[in-house]
C-alpha cells in the first residue's frame, strides 16, 4: 500500500492504495468516477480509456503508480456541459446502442483529434482499433468522427 | 407465467384494459405521486373461450402530471435495441404529447405491477404495440372531453397536438397539465371510443426518433449494472469450478486473506448437473473494499475441485463423433413427399456437412450485481434481460417471498440473451445474506468467457437432390446439437421443436420431398440463447446450400429463391411435421402466418437496390440469402472484396426487411447495422472451444469479435412500408447475413464454406 496524489480532471486526489492498482479502479472504486468502463482488464478492448497529458491510455493496465503527475482526463472531464465535438456529433448521429463501449469510444477518438485534427478514414480506422463495440457501433462511430474532422 | 425460453413463448394473442389509477395509492413509485391523471393499462391472455386468464399480467402506467409533465414507465429492460424509447413512443404519438416532456422510468421487477418482464425473443414492440396506442388514445380522449367540457364546445371539433388541446377552429389551446386533473375525475372509455390514428398521421411513430439515454451514454452519467452502488458495498469476485457440474473439495483462503483490502472469503454452494439456468456454479467468493483487492485477492485463493463427469469432456471431439452420428438415420420431425424415392430418381446428389462452433455472449459489460438482504428482505440493482425471473428464483434461492425482493434493472451493457439468466444476480444476494452487508459481484472477462450459458455447437448434414428436369426434387436436413432444454434436464439429447422452429422445421420452399431428421447430442456446458439462437446455424447450413443447388442447376440463386417459394401462399407447415410442433414464435399462426408474398417481396427489393447482376472487379462478389426469423422478413447481399493477399473486406450490406409497422426507423436501422457487425463476428472470428472441460478462450485475444477496420462498411437497411403488426428487429438481422458473407467469398474466390468461423482473413 503506498499513497498517491493524482491529478483527475482538474482536481488533485490522495488515495491510499495498493501499487499495482490499475488506474481503472482507482477511478471507479475510490474516486467515484464511473464513465469509465472496466471490459476486459488487459488492454484488448478500449473501454477503460481515459487520456494522460491528452493522449488516450487504457486505464486497465495502467498502474497508479505510474502516473506521477500527469494530468488525467475521463469523460467526466472532457467537457464542461457535455458538449465536446465529438460528444454533439454521437448524439447527431445517435451512435449508442446500449451505450457501454462509449465512452471509451469517445476518448479514444478525442486523443486521436488533439493529435491529427483532420484524420482520413484509415487513421481514424488504425486509431480505433484498440476500441471493440459488441453492439457494432462501427458505422457511426467512423460517421461521426469524420463529421467533426471535416470542420 | 411465460417460462423463461424465449422460444416457447405466450401461445395466447395478449388483450389489454385500461385503467384510472388516478386515485390508487399502491403506487408509491418515484415520481409517481399523487395528482393529476394516472392510467394502468393492465394485459392479460385470454383462454381458447376468451375467458382473462391471471397468467399474465404486465402494466404499465402513463401518468400527465398538473404541470404537464408526462411520465412513462417503461417496463421493460434496455439493452440497446431501444426499448426504453419505441414503448413510450407509441403512446406519445397517439397522445399528441410534447416529447420533450415525456419522461421515461424504469419499472422495478415487480410481477404485480408490470407483469412479464422478460426482454428476449424480439417481440416486446410485436406485443405491445396495440395495447401501448390505446393507451394513449384513451388519455387523449379523457383530455379532450375535459377540455371540451371547460370550453363548452364539442369534443369532435378538438384535437392534441405538442402537449396541448387545441380547437382547430377558434385556434384556442389549454396545455395537457391544466386538463389532467379534470380528466381524472372522468370515466374511462371503452375501446370502442377510441380513434386510433391513421398511419399518415403519426408524427413519431415510422421516424428516427433518439434513444431517450443519449445524452447520458455519451457524458458518462449513465447507470449500468456495474455502475451501481449504496452505502456500505464491497466487491465481491469469484473463482467458480472450471468445468461446469463441478464441486469444491477443499480450499485455502490463507493467502488471499492477507490481500490488503479483502475482507471475507465465502464459499457458494451452486449446481451440480444438470446445470439449470438459475443456479450459480459452485465457486469460492473473495470479497474485498474495491474490485482489484477481490481480483487479487482471487488469485491467491488456492482451491482444489471435484471436477465432475465433464471433465473429460473435448468440444472437437464431440464435433468429429458428431460428424459421425449424423451419417445415420436420425429421428424424423418433419417429413413431405417421399425423400428415398427423390433420391433414387435423381441426377445429381448434393451433399454436405456444416460446422458451427460453441460461442459465447461477450456482452461488453459482463455479467454485474449488487444486492443487500436484511431483515427478511432484499434490495437489488442488476443489468438483467429478466427482472421478473430472477425475483422469482431469488425467492427460492433465499427462502423467502416475492414480496420481499425488490429488483431494480439498471441499464443493460448488452444482452443478447446472456443477461436473461439470473445466476449472477443470484451469486451477489446469496454473498451479501452471508457477508451481512451489501455486496457487488463482478465478474471479470475471464469469467464471462468461460462461465457462460453457451451457444451450443453444431453438426448438420444436408443432401439435396436434383431431378432429370432440373428441379430441386429432395432436400433432407440432418441436425445434431446439444440442446438449451439440456441445462435444466441433462437426459435431453434432441433439439426442441422451439429449436427447429428457428429455420429448420419452418423450410419455407416448395420441395416435393423434404425431410428433417434430428440426432442426439449430449451437453456438456450450460447452454443459452444468444441473438437469433438456433437461427445461426440453420440459415448458414440452408442458404449456403441453395446458392450451392442454383448453381449446379445453372440457374440465378435468387431467381431460384423466388421460384422455390412458389406462387402467393400462407404455409403452415403443421400437416407436414411429425412428432414436434410449430411454436411460431409463441404467436397464433392464423395471426402471424408464413407469407411467402412477403418474403419474394424482401427479396426484390433487396435484389434491386444492391444492383444485383452488376459487374464487379476480379476479386470482389456479391453474394444473397433470404431469412424469415422472429415473424420477421429479411433479405441480405454482402459484397466482399478478397485481394491478391486473401485479405477480406465487406464494402457493403444491404437489407432489405418487413418488420411490419416501422415504430422507429432509426432504431431499425441501428439493429441491422448491429445485427451485421454481430454476424460478422461469428462469421469471421468467434470460437469457444472446451478442452478436459474447461473452455480454452479466456478473453478477446482468444474469443475474437470483429474490430472497426475489418467491419462490414457501408450497411444499408430498406424497411417495407407496411401497415401489418409490429414484428421483432433486434434478432432478424443476424441469420442471414453469414451465408450471404459465405456465397459471396464463394463467388470471389471459388472456395466454399462449411466450417464457421470462416478462415479467410482471420490470419489462422
Ligand atoms: S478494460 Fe481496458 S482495454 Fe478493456
Ligand atoms: S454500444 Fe454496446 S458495446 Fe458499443
Amino acid at each position: 500500500m503506498a499513497n498517491y496524489s493524482i491529478q483527475v480532471n482538474g482536481k488533485t486526489h490522495e488515495v491510499d492504495v495498493m501499487d499495482d492498482m490499475p488506474l481503472l479502479w482507482v477511478l471507479r472504486d475510490l474516486i467515484g468516477l464511473t464513465g469509465t468502463k472496466f471490459g476486459c482488464g488487459k488492454a484488448l478492448c478500449g473501454a477503460c480509456t481515459v487520456h494522460l497529458n491528452g493522449n488516450a491510455i487504457r486505464s486497465c493496465s495502467y498502474p497508479v503508480s505510474a502516473v506521477k503527475d500527469g494530468k488525467i482526463t475521463t469523460i467526466e472531464g472532457l467537457s464542461e456541459k457535455g458538449d465536446h465535438p465529438l460528444q454533439k456529433a454521437w448524439e447527431k448521429h445517435i451512435v449508442p446502442q446500449c451505450g457501454y463501449c462509449q465512452t471509451g469510444q469517445i476518448m479514444n477518438a478525442a486523443s486521436l483529434l488533439n493529435r491529427n485534427p483532420t484524420p482520413t478514414e484509415a487513421e481514424i480506422e488504425q486509431a480505433m482499433e484498440g476500441n471493440l463495440c459488441r453492439c457494432g457501433t462501427y458505422n457511426r462511430i467512423r460517421a461521426a468522427i469524420l463529421e467533426v474532422a471535416s470542420k | 407465467m411465460r417460462n423463461s425460453n424465449p422460444i416457447q413463448q405466450q401461445e395466447t394473442e395478449v388483450k389489454s384494459e385500461i385503467f384510472n389509477a388516478s386515485r390508487r395509492d399502491f403506487l408509491k413509485l418515484g415520481s409517481i405521486l399523487s395528482g393529476g391523471l394516472l392510467l394502468g393499462v393492465s394485459f392479460f391472455s385470454c383462454d381458447d373461450k376468451g375467458n382473462k386468464t391471471t397468467s399474465f399480467a404486465p402494466n404499465v402506467y402513463l401518468r400527465i402530471s398538473s404541470t404537464g409533465e408526462i411520465t412513462i414507465i417503461a417496463h421493460r429492460s434496455e439493452m440497446g435495441q431501444g426499448i426504453r424509447t419505441s414503448l413510450p413512443l407509441i403512446i406519445a404519438d397517439e397522445l399528441g404529447a410534447d416529447w420533450t416532456k415525456v419522461k421515461i422510468e424504469q419499472a422495478e421487477g415487480d410481477e404485480k405491477k408490470y407483469g412479464d418482464q422478460n426482454t428476449d425473443g424480439s417481440y416486446s414492440v410485436r406485443m405491445f404495440y396495440k395495447p401501448m396506442r390505446e393507451a394513449g388514445a384513451t388519455a387523449k380522449l379523457l383530455l379532450m372531453q375535459a377540455a371540451a367540457a371547460e370550453w363548452k364546445l364539442p369534443i369532435e371539433e378538438c384535437d392534441t397536438e405538442n402537449g396541448q388541446v387545441v380547437h382547430k377552429s377558434s385556434g384556442k389551446k389549454i396545455g395537457f397539465g391544466e386538463l389532467a386533473d379534470a380528466a381524472s375525475k372522468l370515466p374511462v372509455p371503452g375501446a370502442d371510443k377510441l380513434k386510433l390514428k391513421e398511419s399518415s398521421q403519426f408524427t413519431m411513430i415510422g421516424k428516427a426518433t433518439p434513444i431517450v439515454d443519449l445524452h447520458e451514454i455519451v457524458t458518462g452519467t449513465a447507470v449500468f449494472g456495474i455502475d451501481a452502488k449504496i452505502e456500505g458495498m464491497k466487491i465481491a469476485v469469484i473463482k467458480r469450478s472450471p468445468v461446469v457440474g463441478g464441486s469444491i473439495k477443499s480450499f485455502n483462503d490463507q493467502k488471499s486473506r492477507a490481500v490488503p483490502g479483502v475482507v471475507n472469503v465465502i464459499a457458494i454452494k451452486g449446481a451440480t448437473l444438470p446445470a439449470t439456468l438459475k443456479t450459480p456454479q459452485n465457486g469460492v467468493a473473495v470479497i474485498a473494499d474495491n474490485t482489484w483487492a477481490a481480483i487479487k485477492g482471487r488469485e491467491a485463493l488456492e482451491v482444489e475441485w471435484d471436477l465432475g463427469p465433464n471433465a473429460s469432456y473435448d468440444s472437437a471431439k464431440q464435433i468429429a463423433e458428431l460428424t459421425e452420428t449424423i451419417k445415420g438415420k436420425g429421428t424424423t420431425r418433419r417429413n413431405r413427399g417421399d425423400f428415398d424415392s427423390a433420391r433414387a430418381g435423381a441426377k445429381k446428389i448434393i451433399e454436405h456437412t456444416y460446422i458451427a462452433p460453441y460461442l459465447a455472449h461477450a456482452t461488453l459489460e459482463a455479467p454485474t450485481a449488487l444486492a443487500i438482504v436484511k431483515d427478511g428482505k432484499c434490495e437489488v440493482w442488476a443489468c438483467t434481460q429478466n427482472p421478473q425471473g430472477a425475483r422469482n428464483v431469488l425467492a427460492d434461492a433465499l427462502g423467502i417471498s416475492a414480496d420481499n425482493i425488490k429488483v431494480n434493472v439498471t441499464l443493460l451493457g448488452g444482452g443478447f440473451g446472456r443477461k436473461s439468466k439470473p445466476d449472477f444476480i443470484v451469486e451477489a444476494a446469496l454473498l451479501a445474506k452471508e457477508a451481512g452487508h451489501p455486496v457487488k459481484v463482478i465478474w471479470t472477462r475471464e469469467d464471462d468467457i468461460q462461465h457462460d450459458y453457451y451457444h451450443a455447437l453444431s453438426v448438420q448434414r444436408i443432401v439435396a437432390t436434383i431431378d432429370k428436369q432440373n428441379n430441386l426434387s429432395g432436400w433432407n436436413h440432418h441436425i445434431a446439437n446439444p440442446s438449451i432444454s439440456a441445462t435444466d434436464d441433462n437426459k435431453v439429447v434432441q433439439p426442441s421443436d422451439g429449436e427447429l422452429m428457428l429455420g429448420a422445421s419452418d423450410f419455407p420452399y416448395n420441395v416435393p420431398a423434404i425431410k428433417l431428421e434430428t440426432h442426439d447430442a449430449t451437453a456438456h456446458l450450460r447452454i443459452g440463447w444468444l441473438r437469433s439462437v438456433r437461427n445461426i446455424p440453420q440459415a448458414f447450413a440452408i442458404s449456403t446450400m441453395l446458392d450451392e443447388i442454383a448453381e449446379a442447376r445453372g440457374i440465378d440463386p435468387i431467381e431460384q429463391s423466388l421460384a422455390l417459394l412458389g406462387e402467393d401462399r400462407n404455409i403452415s407447415f403443421a400437416e407436414e411435421l411429425v412428432n414436434t410442433t410449430y411454436p411460431n414464435y409463441g404467436e397464433d399462426i392464423a395471426n402471424y402466418p408464413w407469407e411467402t408474398s412477403r418474403m419474394k417481396a424482401v427479396i426484390q427489393r433487396v435484389a434491386k437496390e444492391a444492383g444485383w447482376g452488376k459487374d464487379l472487379p476480379k476479386g470482389s462478389a456479391l453474394g444473397f440469402a433470404a431469412h424469415k426469423s422472429f415473424l420477421t422478413y429479411v433479405a441480405c447481399i454482402v459484397e466482399v472484396t478478397v485481394d491478391a493477399d486473401n485479405k477480406l473486406s465487406i464494402p457493403s450490406v444491404h437489407y432489405a426487411v418487413d418488420c411490419g409497422t416501422a415504430v422507429n426507423i432509426d432504431r431499425i436501422k441501428s439493429q441491422f447495422e448491429g445485427g451485421a457487425q454481430f454476424s460478422a463476428s461469428l462469421a469471421l472470428k468467434s470460437e469457444i472451444t472446451v478442452k478436459n472441460g474447461q473452455v480454452e478462450q479466456s478473453n478477446f485475444d482468444g474469443y475474437k469479435i470483429i474490430r472497426m477496420s475489418e467491419s462490414p462498411k457501408e450497411i444499408h437497411v430498406h424497411i417495407m412500408q407496411s401497415d401489418a403488426k409490429p414484428t421483432g428487429v433486434g434478432e432478424p438481422p443476424v441469420p442471414p447475413f453469414t451465408p450471404a458473407l459465405c456465397n459471396a467469398i464463394y463467388k470471389a474466390t471459388g472456395k466454399r464454406i462449411y466450417k464457421l468461423p470462416l478462415e479467410v482473413g482471420n490470419g489462422k
